[in-house]
């Protein structure tokens, strides 16, 4: 029985070692561009884990100096038009496509499926052109209606699965009171559907802050910006002179999406969950 | 245009004109049409001849008229747009740009061509769609009203429409959306792979473009720098995806098992800490990882200098096969979490008794969970671990921001030594002007993922039900 006991101990001792390297490794570089933020230095190198003497010279310099807090303007102004845009036009569809039968809806599904499919820089040379022929070339409206049409396949399967999920009697029940489509949609759907509208419009929001590829091949000047390019031409020149200013963007960046995440947890993990199962 | 109109009498109405006569048939055994009632055959014929026609013949005459002035409207201003449109996107031009002295003058542009060929098109299979439309709605009009049944007024026929119409009404603006911005640019992208659209010899406006048919595709496969690359990259993003899939996987595993046992303490501060970073906004801490990893200044090198492990600095993403194991490492830190969350869930659900059962029967703890846990928790991960492996396998993001693609490949054409296939087509079309070999390269990952997609859905639960329903 002793012997049992004190094998369970080691045992116990070495998974906590394990979490403990782990949640190292994991804080480590939070930590470390945390305090590069803080560091008086401005290179990689002179920058150190904990700084001789704290300084906000850093976050001082993004809001005087650069562009900075234009791009956070343009990225929140894109990320939230997205996030309205792309929601109302994946829940119209999905409700059509969960609640109607009509002819077109098996074709329509399996398009969209097979759109997922592809790598979404093949139609990039064809969006790059047509936004400049309809003069919407390095404009922020542009690069809405592109996220906004690219969430719709995806999107529009997964709350129609959603939809499936719930009884038509509810709604059979209120047809016959008398309640037209429209109704039905607003007072009955969309209570009901609040966790997977709530994905969707998180997600949209949080995608215009993480996308590289098509903020930077629609906005060309440097006032159009977001974060996402704006950060990364900070650091990507050779020399890595502006790390800490880099630094302190990347920590105002992470802050608030960080914070999003974990206020919606829940619906971020379950909604995951159902996208693959719905494919 | 003359050729338009024959096109649209061949392939539209076929099947319904069969259903007609067999209808027809049918419906004069029971009931002989009377004069005063309409023909369905002679109204289909009638509105396949001019759209509206049937319509009128029906005596719905507002609905009639409007059709019939749509089908006007587009043949006078509309046929010879659309036959110009038509002879570009067959030849694509046959004017290139030339000089008159110091002037150029402008010759066809073909991308803009193919692009407006496309347009065309689409608009005219919609136009085909309205027209198919327009025949069966006289065909129907007319059977009613042999039952005796009075056509439609206008005020009913807009009744009818928002009741019956409601689900098209509601996906309009996502059809003209996906339409426009995703339809219309893969079917560009599709096509580009049949021309010779590249540099430095066929890029528009300069010279022209033309069909090759599959000879990018050979060239891909046949031609020594193309092939050579294209296999590598191929091979390094086939192991790309399965390990890095196959890592994230079994750590999320590991620490979810971890977590799940009964003595540990502090639950929800471990998984809070390991949720970070999967919380965090992926693109910053990819480019934090990057300077973590520099290879001069970076603070991992200084650490293990100072401690004296190694001399000179590590070339973490500088060396071909190091940046490789890096780039897994770098990717086990951001996937883990995932699977973590995930398989914790499916741990917390799994039935007791279960074990209890396996106790009573008397298997050991590495018996019980080869043999209980893990299917469980295979069956319940495996389509999302197949979806996880497509997405790796186009994993943009971590590679280019990591090392965008470096180090420099000199047996590989436009790409480095960690460049996956998508980070390839992405160089490819934006550095390099390589349009039909990058499009044909996109053809292929369409085709792998496709595949592995369509296996694993048909597998899960809903595209059954979807089946069932229909």
């Amino acid at each position: 029985m002793t012997s049992m006991s004190s094998s369970r101990k080691v045992g116990n001792m070495l998974m906590y070692a394990v979490l403990i390297i782990t949640a190292l490794c994991v804080l480590y570089p939070v930590v470390w561009i945390v305090a590069g933020s803080l560091n008086p230095g401005d290179s990689l190198f002179s920058s150190r884990l904990i700084p001789d003497t704290l300084s906000f010279a850093h976050y001082q310099y993004l809001f005087t100096e650069t562009d900075y807090p234009l791009w956070y303007w343009n990225t929140f102004k894109i990320a939230f038009w997205n996030m309205i845009l792309s929601t109302v036009l994946v829940v119209t569809a999905a409700y059509a496509f969960s609640r109607f039968r009509f002819p077109g809806r098996k074709q329509g599904l399996m398009a969209m499926l097979v759109l997922q499919m592809f790598p979404s820089f093949m139609g990039m040379i064809a969006i790059y052109i047509l936004l400049l022929q309809v003069n919407l070339l390095d404009n922020h409206w542009g690069l809405i209606l592109v996220y906004a049409g690219g969430s719709i396949p995806f999107g529009a399967w997964l709350v129609k699965g959603y939809f499936d999920g719930i009884p038509r009697s509810l709604e059979e029940a209120a047809k016959i009171d008398g309640a037209s489509d429209v109704t039905i949609f607003y007072k009955i759907m969309m209570p009901l559907s609040k966790p997977i509208l709530v994905f969707i419009a998180v997600t949209n929001f949080i995608g215009p802050w993480m996308d590289f590829i098509f903020a930077r091949l629609v906005l060309r000047s440097d006032e159009k910006k977001t974060l996402a390019v704006g950060l990364f031409e900070m650091i990507s020149g050779r020399a890595n002179t502006e790390f800490t200013n880099f630094a302190a963007g990347a920590v105002l960046v992470a802050l608030p999406i960080t914070i999003l995440f974990f206020i919606f947890q829940d619906q971020l993990v379950n909604g995951l969950k159902a996208g693959a199962n719905k494919g | 245009m003359a050729s338009l109109r024959n096109k649209e009498q061949y392939s539209v109405p076929d099947t319904a004109a069969k259903k007609a006569k067999r209808k027809v048939a049918f419906k004069s055994s029971v009931s002989p049409t009377k004069v005063d009632r309409s023909n369905p055959k002679i109204a289909a014929v009638l509105s396949l001849l001019f759209m509206g026609a049937g319509q009128l013949y029906n005596r719905q005459i507002l609905k009639g008229l409007s059709f019939a002035a749509l089908e006007l409207y587009l043949l006078i201003f509309w046929t010879v747009p659309f036959q110009w449109a038509m002879w570009g996107l067959t030849t694509l031009g046959e004017t290139p740009q030339g000089r008159d002295g110091f002037k150029i003058v402008q010759g066809d542009h073909s991308i803009f061509l193919l692009i407006e060929g496309i347009l065309f098109l689409i608009s005219f299979l919609l136009f085909l769609w309205f027209y198919y439309f327009n025949v069966r709605d006289a065909y129907k009009v007319a059977i009613k009203s042999q039952k005796g049944l009075k056509p439609n007024n206008a005020k009913e026929m807009f009744k009818n429409i928002w009741e019956n119409g409601f689900p098209y009404l509601l996906l309009t603006p996502s059809i003209v959306f996906t339409a426009f911005l995703t339809i219309l640019p893969l079917l560009f992208g599709v096509l580009i792979a049949f021309t010779n659209y590249s540099a430095p010899n066929h890029l528009a406006p300069k010279s022209l473009v033309d069909w090759v048919g599959l000879d990018t595709f050979l060239q891909l496969f046949q031609m020594k720098t193309w092939s050579a690359t294209f296999y590598g990259v191929f091979s390094w993003t086939v192991i790309w995806a399965i390990l890095s899939t196959v890592t994230t996987f079994f750590l999320g595993l590991v620490f979810a098992v971890i977590l799940n046992q009964k003595g540990i303490r502090f639950k929800r501060f471990w998984r809070s800490v390991f949720i970070l970073p999967w919380a965090i906004p992926q693109f910053v801490s990819i480019l934090i990882m990057r300077n973590i990893f520099n290879g001069e200044f970076g603070p991992i090198n200084r650490f293990l200098i100072d401690l004296g492990i190694i001399n000179q600095a590590v070339p973490w993403l500088s060396d071909p096969f190091l940046a490789k194991v890096t780039l897994i490492g770098v990717n086990m830190w951001f996937g883990f979490p995932f699977w973590m969350v995930l398989m914790s869930g499916v741990l917390t659900s799994i039935d007791k008794e279960l074990y209890e059962a396996a106790d009573v029967d008397g298997a050991g703890s590495s018996q019980k969970f080869w043999k209980i846990t893990m299917p469980l928790i295979m069956f319940a991960t495996a389509p999302l671990a197949i979806m996880s492996f497509a997405g790796n396998f186009n994993n943009f993001n971590i590679i280019y921001l990591m090392t965008e693609g470096g180090p420099v490949n000199i047996d590989y054409a436009y790409a480095g030594s960690t460049d996956i296939l998508i980070s390839w087509i992405y160089k490819l079309t934006l550095d390099n002007n390589q349009f039909a070999v990058a499009s044909c390269v996109s053809i292929l990952i369409f085709i792998i993922i496709a595949t592995f997609s369509i296996w694993n859905f048909r597998r899960t639960r809903a595209f059954k039900e979807e089946d069932m329903m229909s």
